[in-house]
């Protein structure tokens, strides 16, 4: 029959390409990060300065790559998760020491981002970017303010249909909890029954739940309002030419993260890695990695100022109100992730 | 040097097989044994399992621990189960509906034309089927293949909000799967003898008769394969439901992929995946039976 003679194809399929990749010769450097934050210059330029060829892989989540490692994926030799998915795997062992610290490029880093608080030792991580998280509004023809996570929880009419919220519980729950002025990890089941009611109010106007497409989305006029993240919105107004697209920094808070390079337990081209941590601590390179993603460098304002895109300097996505309070999420127990899952599957249900 | 061959024809089929054995043993049955034993085990707070025994994950099938840790009743992943069935249900009929028209019209052309239009059935599985989804968001999109030209004839004056719901998800599965439907019912009109269609006309059968009393029970292994394919591919589909329907309600797949990311709960992934399996196995096991006795009346 058609169909078994199809499946034992993809099976023989599938089976080639998991022995192709399994087979790494040295010179080569396999790097999953997230999607679309990997600028493809600088890869190449980093495949012509050491001959090391690179493999970039993606993936949409700290769920997604907390997973995938946890399942035992190795041949992965860095990986860029944020500073609470950091924690996690530091505790759980997940990863190699590397020696930042004595790297050539490590005094370019910004002070404030040596020794941080996930890795007080900085034994394992090396900045990528930073940035936040909130949410982003088409203000062409909306009459809101476009300053409170109201508008994002509670849309005005106009917006009722036309919002988009990230997939994942762990983007959106800190979010509400600050709206509700909450504590952030919150292990009570009284608080957070106030936040399924407040996300299932919401759900009403929502148009789709979607990490992937988000941007797509709002371009073509899909959706209106949708979560997002500073950097990504600005990008997402220059390359989509929507001067009217704006990035909100709600005054009850706004969520920050900071990313990092980590190396995998078991990696298979530590040197390598090593190598392309380096690289990425480069003045020029750091600039350039802002300069394609729209996100704050996280190295000393000094070296990469000259080859830092000026647009990046006066932006209003990237230079925050001291007046919004920034919040940087924490691991939370398994208490208020059960929590949280069940808030999410209720929403969902 | 080269190889004797065994002697024995049992022997030489084993070896024969070997190969496809081998393939099902590590790539089935193994991870499915491996995802059978992790639903049996206490659930690791950062993903996966820690060592013991515990029945956790089949309660929280049916249960919720309350505060107390007393059960209460939690009907809640029923309900995303039930929905996935009665949607496998619904994607089952409208391929059947459409499906069995295209077969029939098929057997019906001269054999080059059938190989050409079998041929075009097949024609989407050389895609993949994400991207195959991705096309659907570009044609049933805002300002999409659909609403551009509509909107450029004066038709319409506001969107048709034709992506993210139930009609996009129902489109996404039906495509998807239809060739499945088709291919086994063309299998088995092929074999279907005219001579009793032409002996029935000649005892005044109208045509409604003869598809009731003639084609369909004829050709019901067929009929019932296709349904069987569609109804376990859509019940498992996962990317119909998130790219074309918005992810706004759970499917049991989605349920599955949230277990081991956001929910870090890989035990009850892992049972939520065995009654997925069970479901299938229950509907391999009506085909068997089905076409068994479909054997019996043959002999």
């Amino acid at each position: 029959m058609f169909t078994k003679h199809y499946y034992k194809k993809t099976v023989a399929l599938a089976t080639a390409a998991l022995l192709g990749s399994a087979a790494s010769a040295d010179g080569e450097l396999f790097f999953y990060n997230w999607v679309d934050y990997t600028p493809p210059e600088l890869i190449q330029k980093f495949e012509d300065e050491t001959g090391v060829k690179v493999t970039v892989d993606t993936y949409d989540s700290n769920e997604t790559l907390l997973a995938k490692l946890k399942s035992g994926a190795t041949g992965y030799d860095v990986v860029v998760p944020s500073q609470n998915f950091v924690t996690i795997m530091i505790a759980e062992d997940m990863l190699e020491k590397i020696s930042v610290k004595e790297m050539s490029n490590y005094g370019n880093v910004d002070d404030r981002w040596k020794n941080p608080s996930w890795d007080p030792t900085q034994d394992y991580t090396a900045p990528w970017q930073m940035g936040s998280t909130s949410f982003s509004i088409n203000m062409e023809g909306y009459e809101g303010e476009g300053n409170s996570l109201g508008e994002f929880f509670e849309p005005a009419e106009s917006m009722r249909g036309k919002v988009q919220v990230f997939r994942t519980p762990d983007e959106v729950i800190p979010l509400a909890l600050m709206y509700l002025g909450l504590e952030q990890c919150n292990e009570n089941p009284s608080d957070m029954k106030q936040v399924q009611e407040l996300l299932l109010k919401q759900k009403l106007f929502v148009k789709t739940y979607n990490s992937e497409t988000m941007v797509a989305n709002l371009t073509s006029g899909e959706v209106s309002m949708s979560s997002h993240w500073d950097g990504y919105s600005m990008k997402n107004r220059l390359d989509s030419k929507m001067e009217s697209l704006k990035y909100v920094h709600p005054k009850e808070g706004i969520i920050g993260w900071f990313d990092s390079m980590v190396v995998p337990k078991d990696a298979p081209n530590k040197a390598n890695a090593e190598k392309f941590i380096n690289f990425m601590m480069d003045a020029v390179n750091g600039a350039e990695l802002s300069n394609f993603n729209r996100y704050a460098s996280p190295l000393k304002a000094s070296a990469v100022g000259e080859h830092l895109d000026p647009t990046l300097g006066s932006a209003p996505e990237i230079n925050i109100d001291p007046s919004v309070p920034v919040h940087f999420s924490e691991t939370c127990s398994a208490k208020s992730t059960k929590l949280y899952d069940r808030v999410w599957t209720k929403l969902l249900q | 040097m080269a190889f004797n061959l065994p002697e024995n024809p049992n022997t030489r089929r084993w070896l024969g097989l070997m190969p496809a054995i081998l393939t099902i043993f590590f790539f089935m049955v193994i991870p499915i044994t491996i995802l059978g034993v992790f639903s049996f085990k206490p659930a690791d707070p950062y993903g996966g399992v820690e060592s013991g025994f515990s029945l956790e994950a089949w309660i929280q099938l049916f249960f919720e621990r309350d505060l107390d840790d007393s059960l209460i009743f939690e009907p809640v992943y029923l309900q995303i189960i039930l929905r996935s069935i009665i949607l496998g249900l619904l994607a089952t009929a409208a391929s059947l509906l459409m499906g069995f028209p295209v077969a029939w019209y098929i057997v019906q052309q001269p054999t080059r034309q059938r190989d050409l239009l079998l041929f075009l059935v097949t024609i989407p599985f050389w895609t993949n089927l994400l991207i195959r989804a991705y096309a659907w968001i570009l044609i049933l999109g805002k300002d999409g293949m659909i609403e551009k030209p509509l909107y450029g004839l004066g038709l319409i004056d506001e969107s048709l909000e034709l992506m993210y719901g139930n009609l996009a998800i129902g489109v996404g599965l039906i495509y998807s799967y239809i060739p499945l439907m088709i291919l086994p019912i063309y299998a088995s009109l092929e074999k279907l003898d005219t001579s009793l269609i032409e002996a029935a006309r000649d005892l005044y059968a109208n045509r409604w008769t003869v598809i009731r009393r003639i084609v369909i029970p004829l050709c019901l292994p067929g009929i019932v394969a296709g349904c069987i394919l569609v109804f376990v591919l859509s019940l498992g589909d996962f990317i119909s439901p998130s790219v074309l329907g918005g992810g706004k309600r759970m499917m049991l797949s989605n349920l599955i992929q949230f277990q081991f990311s956001s929910a870090r709960n890989w035990p009850f992934g892992g049972a939520l995946t065995m009654l997925l399996l069970l479901m299938v196995a229950i509907g391999s096991w009506f085909y068997m039976r089905v076409s068994a006795k479909d054997g019996a009346v043959e002999h």
